[in-house]
């Protein structure tokens, strides 16, 4: 993990540092999702994971990072778009789960989501 | 006149008549009962209308066809026999309706022979069927309603009701009525044996007509078993007849018999075998001694049954084989007849002089006749036996449904409950005096006068008294004197029948008011059959037209002459014309004369005038009296030697069976069962039942075990996610990196 983090303090900022970037988000958001009983604070970490993902989309299919022709062209941006879009309808179903379970249940503790225990 | 196409042609419609009705009367019975009731009364009324006009319709054409057979051969102008030594064949037609089958030699047809014995009996058994159908019109019309038989008690104890059988009463005689015809028309002897068996099933079902009295059950199976008896010996004979001249057509077994034995004719042992068998047959239809038991069983029937199936037609069948195979009879199996006929005729007459039901006097009084007839054929009386075959069925069939008539209005067939009836039922009393008359011959022989069984009478004791002529030894001489005391006897129980029914003082009061007249249906063919009992015998007006004569035109051929017996060289039959000459037919006829009325005598001093005391007579005689009034022991002797034995030995193998063959049976089912439950719990239970159970058990654990995975907790399952796709990426990256960047 030395040598890792050695290089990349040394080298100029590239696609490697964009990735780190992305799996710090990811893992924040993994293990917000796998830690909060509250189910807003798991729709927030499913936010990260999705924007972690992002980040990587965009760092690999950006022109400034991987030369012209290194690149697929405006695919990464296009994707990271697409998976906005997709968040935003994600979340927007996400709450409505949220809503009727607080109707159900009086309470947005996932904890008490098991009914489909074994 | 084409006789050849006339005469099949009429006298086959006249037998066919009656199975159509039949088949009318059944089907139109059965209709209603499929649909599950009754047929109602009109339809009963019409079915008796149905079967007696099918009957007088076969009279009518029988009688058309006797006058077609007059026009063309007249009566006395042919003796086809007439010539000693000579054996013509008597006019007669004979073909075949229709061929059944054949199997090599054996050729089996529905044929007809017609002689003028055939259009005679076809005309005597239609004319008496018609009578007898009438007369069933009133006599069975209780069974037109439902029917209360007070014979028999149902299980709770009251008398048993049902619906009534009127149409099936007719049915039955229908079907008799063509079966009989059909033994009387048949061509070959298969054809006879087929109606033979036909006439006896039917006797089965009127005897058993009140099916649910054990008594008549119980006597149609003694009839229809004993009778079994003689159509084996019956079998034997035709077998015979067939294995040794190749055909039982009548036409062609007659010349053959003629050859002698080197041109293709019987031997002489040969023929006495089949003589005899066939006189088997004859004896157990006939009811002849030692057979005739089933005969006084049998008046279970209904009286007009008895009086057309077991006095005139039916039990008549065996006289009329007789008289029809006679050729086939050498001298000694006639020796046979004739003394068989002689012990029955007495036997018969003695048993039935202590009867008490006034059915079964009648019984035995028809066995001890039929006994003359057979008597008569013996002797050489062919036209004798078979004139008194025809006289008997009139006067007997009027006796039996006069005391048909007496039972209707008394309810009771015990003579000792009725007496003084002939001011309650002239017409019954005086009809059944002409039938008494009728039996025991009265006439007077100077003047050569009297009632039809004078003559038929007469003409056997000229026979017999002709053939004791001819037979000096004093054995032979029993024949002669055995017939004149049956004639004493006939007239003494005739007339202790007639005195104790009609005469006297009534003995039982209740039931002599009850008595009444029957109606005009029973009443009218009384009164046609007393006539024709009257005059049967007499020669028509004018004309040589008489019984006798038409029976003469049908002797067989070879009849016509003195025979010589050939084992018995001592025995001879005489010549039946012979007994026609004035030194035997005076003596014969006055010793008859005298022998009837002796017994007529008798029967008035004891029971009109009461000059002798039959109950004293009873008393002195007792050990003779209960031999006769047990029927000489009969019933209880083929109870002890046939019956109970027969019993016994089914018992024996019943045990066997109970004993020996069931255990052997079971024991083989417990083996069964023990090693298919052996096999059950080993192989079943363990192997494969324990295989299958143990897979399900662990396929449960599993799932048991598997369902703990699933928490239900949310956080748990994104840690299992992270762990699966690390777990994935890690061996992705192994995979790549040792097997395929090596």
């Amino acid at each position: 993990m030395n040598f890792l983090l050695a290089n990349l303090l040394s080298e100029p900022v590239g696609v490697a540092h964009y990735m780190v970037v992305g799996a710090v988000l990811f893992t924040c958001g993994i293990v917000c999702m796998a830690t909060k009983r509250n189910a807003l604070g798991v729709l927030m970490g499913v936010e990260l994971v999705l924007n972690g993902a992002n980040i990587n989309l965009i760092a690999m299919g950006s022109p400034y990072l991987q030369g012209e022709n290194a690149t697929l062209g405006l695919d990464g941006q296009l994707m990271a778009l697409f998976v906005i879009v997709l968040a935003a309808a994600e979340a927007a179903v996400l709450l409505a789960i949220t809503l009727n379970f607080y109707n159900s249940a009086g309470s947005v503790d996932i904890d008490q989501a098991d009914q489909l225990r074994g | 006149m084409d006789l050849q196409t006339w005469l099949p042609l009429l006298l086959g419609l006249a037998w066919l008549l009656p199975l159509a009705s039949f088949a009318i009367v059944s089907i139109g019975g059965s209709l209603p009962q499929i649909q599950g009731h009754h047929a109602s009364y009109r339809s009963q009324k019409i079915a008796g209308v149905v079967a007696s006009a099918a009957c007088g319709a076969s009279f009518l054409l029988s009688l058309l066809a006797m006058a077609i057979w007059l026009t063309n051969h007249p009566l006395g102008a042919e003796h086809p026999g007439g010539h000693p030594g000579t054996a013509h064949a008597p006019p007669h037609y004979s073909g075949d309706f229709y061929s059944l089958a054949s199997f090599g030699d054996l050729h089996l047809a529905i044929g007809y022979y017609i002689d003028t014995l055939t259009v005679t009996m076809f005309c005597m058994v239609t004319l008496i069927a018609t009578c007898v159908h009438v007369y069933s019109w009133g006599y069975m019309h209780e069974e037109l309603a439902d029917v209360v038989d007070n014979e028999v008690a149902t299980r709770d104890g009251k008398a048993l009701h049902r619906p009534g059988r009127y149409h099936r009463f007719f049915q039955y005689l229908s079907l008799f009525t063509f079966s009989m015809l059909g033994v009387v028309i048949a061509g070959n002897l298969a054809m006879v044996f087929v109606f033979w068996e036909l006439v006896g099933i039917c006797s089965y079902f009127l005897i058993g007509f009140y099916i649910e009295r054990p008594s008549a059950t119980n006597a149609a199976n003694k009839a229809f078993i004993v009778n079994r008896v003689g159509d084996f010996g019956m079998l034997i004979g035709l077998m015979t007849l067939w294995s040794s001249l190749g055909t039982l057509h009548f036409d062609q077994i007659f010349p053959q018999l003629a050859e002698p034995a080197s041109a293709g004719g019987l031997s002489y042992p040969l023929l006495v075998v089949a003589g005899i068998g066939l006189f088997c047959g004859c004896i157990g239809k006939s009811a002849q001694f030692p057979l005739h038991t089933w005969l006084p069983d049998a008046m279970e029937g209904p009286t007009p049954v008895s009086a057309l199936v077991h006095s005139a037609t039916m039990v008549a069948a065996g006289v009329y084989l007789v008289g029809r195979c006679y050729p086939i009879f050498v001298p000694e199996v006639l020796l046979v007849i004739a003394v068989v006929g002689a012990i029955t005729l007495a036997m018969a007459a003695t048993i039935a002089i202590t009867a008490v039901d006034i059915k079964r006097v009648l019984a035995y009084s028809t066995i001890s006749q039929l006994g003359y007839m057979m008597l008569s054929l013996g002797l050489g009386g062919w036209v004798a036996g078979l004139f008194h075959l025809i006289t008997h069925a009139f006067f007997k069939s009027l006796l039996f449904l006069c005391s048909g008539s007496v039972i209707h209005a008394v309810h009771t067939n015990d003579l000792r409950e009725m007496g003084g009836l002939r001011k309650k039922m002239p017409w019954t009393a005086y009809t059944m005096l002409v039938g008494c008359l009728a039996i025991i011959g009265a006439g007077v022989p100077a003047w050569g006068i009297g009632f039809s069984g004078f003559f038929s009478k007469d003409a056997i004791l000229e026979q017999a008294w002709s053939f004791a002529g001819a037979n000096p030894a004093p054995v032979y001489g029993l024949l002669l004197w055995v017939p004149v005391a049956g004639a004493m006897l006939t007239a003494l129980y005739m007339f202790r029948l007639w005195y104790l029914t009609f005469a006297g003082e009534p003995r039982n009061a209740d039931r002599y008011a009850h008595a009444h007249e029957s109606p005009l249906s029973m009443i009218a063919p009384l009164v046609l059959l007393a006539t024709l009992a009257v005059s049967i015998g007499w020669v028509w007006p004018f004309s040589e037209l008489s019984v006798t004569s038409l029976l003469e035109q049908a002797r067989p051929a070879g009849t016509q002459e003195t025979v010589q017996g050939e084992w018995l060289s001592s025995l001879t039959i005489p010549d039946e014309h012979l007994s026609h000459a004035p030194e035997i037919q005076v003596p014969a006829g006055w010793t008859t004369f005298s022998a009837a009325m002796g017994g007529l005598l008798l029967a008035t001093m004891t029971y009109l005038w009461k000059w002798l005391r039959a109950e004293e007579i009873r008393q002195s005689f007792r050990p003779i009296h209960s031999f006769l009034w047990n029927q000489w022991w009969f019933d209880e002797l083929y109870d002890w030697t046939l019956v109970k034995p027969t019993l016994w030995l089914s018992r024996f193998f019943a045990s066997i069976d109970h004993w020996l063959i069931d255990p052997l049976v079971h024991g083989i089912t417990h083996v069964s069962r023990l090693v298919a439950r052996l096999l059950d719990s080993l192989l079943d239970r363990r192997a494969i039942d324990g295989s299958l159970h143990t897979l399900a058990d662990q396929t449960w654990n599993t799932g048991l075990s598997l369902r703990q995975l699933q928490s239900g907790s949310l956080r748990q399952y994104v840690l299992f996610l992270v762990a699966g796709t690390l777990g994935l990426f890690a061996v992705a990256s192994l995979y790549w990196k040792f097997a395929v960047a090596g």
